[in-house]
């Protein structure tokens, strides 16, 4: 076991594949030489080679096309987008062609891509680089949609990823890069997708989050502790397709929800969250299930960017309400 | 005996023969759809005609065994010479369930045959250039000797796509060959108020590639430059951009009229660039055909095309319960 960032079990996780799977392919803007601009792919050329670890022109749907086209002949190819609100860019290689391949092609092809990409606030980084648009992709059958919290399963998350014959949009929050360490397993172990995991266990309340909102979430359940209110802490860790079974499990016992997450508030996944619960639990709920979110701006500048961002502070009152309804 | 020009391409009396066929048999399939079409009976067809010797001439180019096509929903003539069979062109039309692209499941003219190395396309046009790039990329990786060939109209060329995936083959040198079937008309769009630069061939330069320009109405010429690409792209030359000049002779689609956007005069005068006749001339000149031989063709193929029709009418469209099917791996 070794100590490790959640940038370093990324990095650690490519080594991995690279290592066992000679179809694994790593490329993006600057992951060569440079290992990437947050360092993810540091060293990795170095050890496979320019074949294997290669840089790209600055051109993202052509990364998105080129991935397309090496998966079709057999590669896994797991390409870096810079920084996630460059997604539009690359859009129509998710939205419109690597996610319908195996559909639009009756089975007889499939596109097991992996793009990884950081994104997420609180870095001081403004729009198009801080933006949480997993409630786009998220939108998007075919494809699925992994967001980890931590090193540990960031590490057997993006080992899943790689190995899964679907394409995954693996998205890395800026801040948990290097915000803490933690004990990580050395060599191989995986973590199935599509599988929430419950990051704290409770009786009261249950909050549902992802990325580094379960963070905020683990440190209002705290505070809610030294109140006497027992919160349970859901971590969605895939968004698309959603785990309702482990959600739907905790309200039934915790009979009140609160969902988090960093995105704006129209449309997200959240709302899709929240949608679940009260199709098929709304007989266990004592109140109704409320949101936590950013609001519905474009992603602010720096100076304010705290406050925009939900907090802790928010989530604690955001529980109170629906423990005093 | 005029001069055997497809003979000095290497060519036997057998090849060009198929290659006339084959424009024949992606002629009368498009014509047929047409039909079925205004019958009431297909959706949507979208044509060929007029740029059958272009694709026909480029395709036999190429290693058909090897190779693989990337190409734009007007290459009936492409794919036929890959392999794939009149009746599953026309099942597409009907989008039934034994459509070889997709199981009925996308548009028309939407081609992709993994057994016959025809790669799956998408909607926006010029998205299978960068795909074809990758499989050039992934040939290259792993010395594999085959080349990819990927066909565009000329508006396409104007989409970031086209940029992009040409930019990095030419960086890379790979063995790719851009097939530009240039017929001057992007839907309803002139030429002139759809790219800048005074041909598409040029554009090759900034790519760092060879460009060429040629006759889309003669396969012998189409052929002889496809198959220059071809051992350029073998031989680690690297990319090459290949503007062929060519006619569309019907509306862009059966969902558009033509006479809202194009003079009677222009329809008029494209008529006698058709390829059909023009390589029909060609190869009574040197006389492998005649007025008798056309016609025992073209009531063979006519046959061939009916008993495709029938094949395709009779065959099932696909089951409502494989609605929910291969979104994910099962």
């Amino acid at each position: 076991m070794a100590q490790m960032t959640m940038i370093q079990a990324i990095t650690d996780a490519l080594r991995i594949e690279l290592e066992r799977d000679e179809n694994v392919l790593v490329f993006g803007e600057d992951v060569g030489k440079n290992g990437g601009v947050f360092r993810a792919t540091d060293g990795l050329q170095k050890q496979f080679g320019e074949h294997r670890v290669f840089d790209t022109p600055l051109a993202e749907s052509a990364i998105g096309g080129l991935a397309i086209g090496l998966a079709l002949q057999g590669f896994r190819p797991v390409p870096e987008i810079q920084f996630f609100g460059f997604l539009f860019e690359v859009m129509d290689s998710i939205a419109g062609q690597m996610s319908r391949m195996r559909y639009r092609t009756g089975n007889t092809e499939q596109a097991p891509i992996t793009i990884r990409s950081p994104f997420g606030g609180g870095v001081q980084t403004p729009e198009m680089h801080a933006d949480s648009l997993e409630g786009l992709m998220a939108q998007t059958p075919g494809v699925k949609v992994v967001i980890p919290s931590t090193p540990y399963d960031a590490k057997g998350l993006l080992i899943s990823a790689i190995r899964d014959n679907d394409p995954v949009i693996f998205l890395e929050h800026m801040k948990l890069y290097r915000s803490f360490r933690q004990e990580v397993p050395e060599g191989e172990y995986t973590i199935e997708l599509g599988k929430a995991d419950v990051k704290r266990e409770g009786k009261d309340v249950t909050i549902i989050a992802y990325g580094a909102m379960v963070h905020s979430s683990l440190k209002a359940a705290e505070e809610l502790e030294k109140q006497n209110i027992s919160a349970e802490v859901i971590d969605l860790r895939t968004v698309s397709p959603l785990d309702v079974e482990t959600i739907i499990n905790s309200v039934k016992k915790t009979n009140r929800a609160v969902v988090v997450q960093e995105a704006q508030r129209q449309a997200g996944v959240a709302a899709n969250v929240v949608a679940e619960i009260q199709e098929r639990a709304i007989l266990h709920l004592e109140a109704p299930v409320l949101r936590v979110t950013a609001p519905d701006t474009v992603y602010p500048f720096a100076a304010v960017e705290n406050e925009w961002l939900p907090d802790a502070k928010d989530i604690v009152a955001k529980v109170l309400e629906v423990i005093h309804f | 005996m005029a001069n055997k020009r497809h003979v000095a391409l290497g060519l036997t009396d057998d090849d060009v023969l198929e290659m006339y066929r084959t424009m024949v048999l992606a002629r009368k399939i498009d014509e047929r759809m047409w039909l079925l079409n205004r019958a009431g009976k297909m959706p949507f067809v979208i044509s060929c005609q007029g740029q059958e010797a272009a694709q026909v001439g480029a395709a036999f180019a190429l290693d058909r065994n090897v190779d693989y096509v990337a190409p734009y929903y007007r290459d009936v003539g492409v794919v036929l010479a890959f392999g794939m069979k009149a009746e599953e062109l026309i099942a597409s039309g009907f989008g039934k369930a034994m459509d070889p692209n997709s199981g009925g499941r996308q548009m028309p003219g939407h081609f992709g045959q993994k057994k016959n190395r025809i790669i799956t396309g998408s909607s926006p046009v010029a998205t299978q250039v960068p795909h074809a790039v990758g499989f050039a990329l992934a040939a290259k990786l792993e010395g594999k000797q085959f080349v990819t060939f990927t066909s565009l109209g000329d508006g396409s060329t104007n989409q970031g796509d086209f940029h992009e995936a040409l930019n990095f083959a030419g960086v890379h040198k790979l063995p790719v060959i851009t097939f530009v079937e240039n017929n001057r008309l992007a839907i309803s769009v002139p030429y002139d108020k759809q790219v800048a630069s005074e041909n598409i061939a040029i554009r090759a330069k900034a790519y760092g590639m060879k460009g060429y320009k040629v006759d889309g109405q003669d396969p012998l010429a189409v052929y002889e430059v496809v198959k220059l690409a071809r051992e350029r792209a073998i031989n680690g030359e690297g990319p090459t951009l290949i503007e062929a000049e060519t006619i569309r002779l019907t509306s862009h689609s059966s969902d558009d009229n033509q006479s809202v956007y194009r003079s009677e005069e222009e329809l008029e005068e494209i008529k006698k660039n058709d390829p059909i006749i023009l390589f029909g001339n060609y190869l009574k000149e040197v006389g492998l055909l005649d007025e008798e031989k056309i016609k025992a063709i073209d009531d063979e193929i006519n046959r061939q095309v009916n008993e495709a029709t029938e094949i395709a009418e009779k065959a099932p469209y696909p089951k409502p319960e494989t609605l929910y099917d291969y979104v994910y791996e099962q």
